[in-house]
């Protein structure tokens, strides 16, 4: 690792704060934009969705969050919320994996890193899965996979559009090969949607890299992407010291990923909503 | 011959208890020779020696071991394979698109005469080939170009056989320019609509998505000491353990060899390999390979479109260990 790696890790660890811990303690006024550093007061970034009013930094959200930005009120119908990670390999790294699945539940509040229903977004029902970053990184083991399946089979039953929001640093390595094979599983169920004309729209936010926009990030009929998202194959450090060089500046972010064609929008989150809403009554009509 | 026999001396770390035993072969062949004495009857001793020292030492290989096996410069290459395997092999190029990816073979071959599409991970024996082959890792490019055949076999009823042998798909600026994420998830989608049989077969690394961006097959089969995981031992100790020195842990931990993914479903069959691995003999390795394939195709072959899709998303649904409360 090289210095300049420590320091990106120090930033990352202090944004997590700001956003996890800081914000969300009530009493807590002011916060710091991770980004341009200016000082906030914290119910105006709460009312501005969370993005720095100052230089549109988009902070993360929490699944929760985010069903509030883009549903109706009370239209959220939360599916298959009982499903859970179990250490199948007895996996051991710094900690048992089955000590880390239960401090994170708790640390949290959700029991996975996708939470997966049905919802309204305007007057269009949808199957909606939202990954949540603050659960272990968003990283996809058996149960992410098999919640995003049962969200893509269900919505081929009820023939109703799926919309997920995607943030992940890939595949569970706890879970080993059975994680890589979420990729295979969710790919699959993509492809049967597609076979029966029902739509598919990824929302791709910060970050979304590794075995998550290997398979079913990247596979959006439409794929929209939140401004200075960092989505990618490799994650930038991989890749610098693999090359040897210097990334470009802007590399891997959601306007870069524009640019070289492999997202159809970059979405402001105060547009968010009524952009897929749009997308989705083109598919209705 | 004598390349095999020169293969045969290039010893992995944890063989070196043969350099001893081949170095009195060496001196007794060497007597041999000079004609002063008749050592058959020694040599013959001492062959067999190293033969059952080798057995014994292959026959309790640890995981990280194993990891050095299956990426081992003199282990075969998918090109040799298809060579032993398939007859009248053809090699297509290029991805209709931006360029063809040396790290990723593709082709048209005849298996026991009948008509199939072959492709795979193609490593080197040298540090020359492997830079002119990008060391097995390729570039969304070479996915495309597996997709574009992949289709090719479809549209004509042709069976696909692909081989599996890459450290994982290339991290590089213009692989993530060129969209390495979804040429690797649009394999994916569409291995799983492929009307036709198709038989993976992971001869060395599996590594992570870009193994099994062309490893979507009915049945996956796995050489005995070949390995298939989502990150290799060295990253995962890297990242989980924050210390890349305890990769043979991470291996043991991770559970990435045939035997493990055979327990948990992962993998279709076991491939035997000659004793002390395929490097050893590679047509023998070729030809169990080539018994696994036609095993696992033929009753694939009855299969209707609509079965053979079904076959594979049941395959890959069930995948997954979780408890539901």
């Amino acid at each position: 690792m090289s210095i300049h790696d420590w320091f990106k890790r120090k930033k990352l660890q202090k944004e997590t704060e700001y956003t996890h811990e800081r914000l969300d303690i009530p009493g807590n006024l002011w916060v710091k934009c991770y980004k341009c550093k200016q000082t906030l007061f914290a119910k105006d970034l709460e009312n501005n969705l969370k993005v720095c009013p100052k230089c549109n930094y988009h902070f993360k959200l929490t699944a929760k969050e985010r069903i509030k930005q883009l549903t109706e009120n009370d239209s959220f119908k939360e599916i298959d919320a009982s499903l859970i990670s179990v250490n199948f390999l007895n996996f051991r790294d710094t900690k048992d994996y089955g000590d880390r699945i239960k401090e994170t539940m708790l640390k949290s509040g959700l029991k996975e890193a996708i939470v997966t229903g049905f919802a309204k977004i305007g007057e269009i029902e949808v199957a909606l899965g939202i990954m949540d970053f603050s659960f272990m990184g968003g990283s996809m083991g058996s149960v992410v996979g098999e919640k995003f399946t049962r969200l893509v089979e269900a919505a081929l039953e009820k023939k109703v559009p799926v919309v997920v929001v995607s943030t992940s640093g890939g595949a569970r390595m706890q879970e080993s090969i059975m994680s890589l094979m979420q990729m295979a599983k969710t790919c699959a169920a993509l492809g049967r949607l597609r076979e029966n004309g029902i739509p598919y729209i990824s929302v791709l936010t910060d970050p979304t890299t590794g075995g998550v926009s290997a398979s079913y990030a990247m596979l959006g009929d439409i794929n929209i992407a939140e401004p200075g998202a960092l989505i990618g194959f490799a994650g930038p450090r991989v890749i610098e010291q693999t090359i040897r060089q210097k990334l470009p500046a802007g590399f891997q972010r959601a306007e870069y990923l524009l640019e070289h064609g492999m997202v159809d929008i970059v979405c402001e989150r105060k547009k968010l909503k009524e952009t897929l809403l749009k997308i989705l009554r083109f598919f209705r009509d | 011959m004598a390349k095999a026999e020169n293969k045969n001396r290039v010893l992995l770390d944890f063989e070196k208890p043969l350099a001893e035993l081949y170095q009195k072969l060496d001196k007794l062949l060497a007597l041999q020779k000079s004609g002063k004495m008749d050592m058959s009857e020694e040599i013959k001793m001492l062959e067999k020696r190293i033969e059952n020292t080798r057995r014994e030492i292959f026959s309790n290989l640890t995981p990280i071991e194993i990891v050095q096996v299956a990426r081992f410069l003199q282990r075969p290459t998918t090109l040799e394979y298809i060579n032993m395997i398939f007859e009248d092999f053809v090699e297509l190029h290029g991805d209709r698109n931006f360029a063809d990816d040396p790290a990723l073979v593709a082709g048209l071959a005849k298996l026991d005469g009948r008509s199939v599409v072959v492709l795979g991970h193609q490593k080197g024996h040298s540090t020359k080939e492997n830079l002119a082959r990008n060391f097995g890792m390729a570039n969304p490019e070479g996915y495309r170009k597996a997709l574009r055949v992949m289709r090719l076999a479809e549209r004509y009823g042709k069976p696909i056989i692909s081989f599996i042998d890459t450290p994982g798909a290339y991290p590089g600026i213009g692989a993530e320019e060129r969209g390495q994420a979804e040429a690797i998830a649009k394999n994916l989608r569409e291995m799983a609509e492929l009307t036709v049989p198709f038989i993976a077969v992971i001869t060395g690394e599996g590594g992570s998505g870009g193994a099994l961006g062309i490893a979507m097959g009915n049945r996956v089969l796995m050489m005995e000491f070949a390995i298939y995981s989502v990150i290799s031992p060295e990253g995962c100790a890297s990242i989980l353990f924050r210390d890349a020195t305890r990769a043979k842990e991470a291996a043991v931990n991770m559970k990435i060899t045939a035997k493990d993914l055979y327990e948990l479903g992962v993998i279709d069959e076991i491939i035997k390999e000659p004793i002390g691995g395929a490097h050893q003999n590679p047509e023998l390795a070729a030809k169990n390979i080539k018994s696994a394939i036609i095993k696992h195709l033929e009753p694939l072959l009855s299969l209707s479109h609509r079965e053979l899709i079904a076959d594979r998303y049941q395959k890959y649904r069930k995948m997954g260990i979780f408890k539901e409360e």
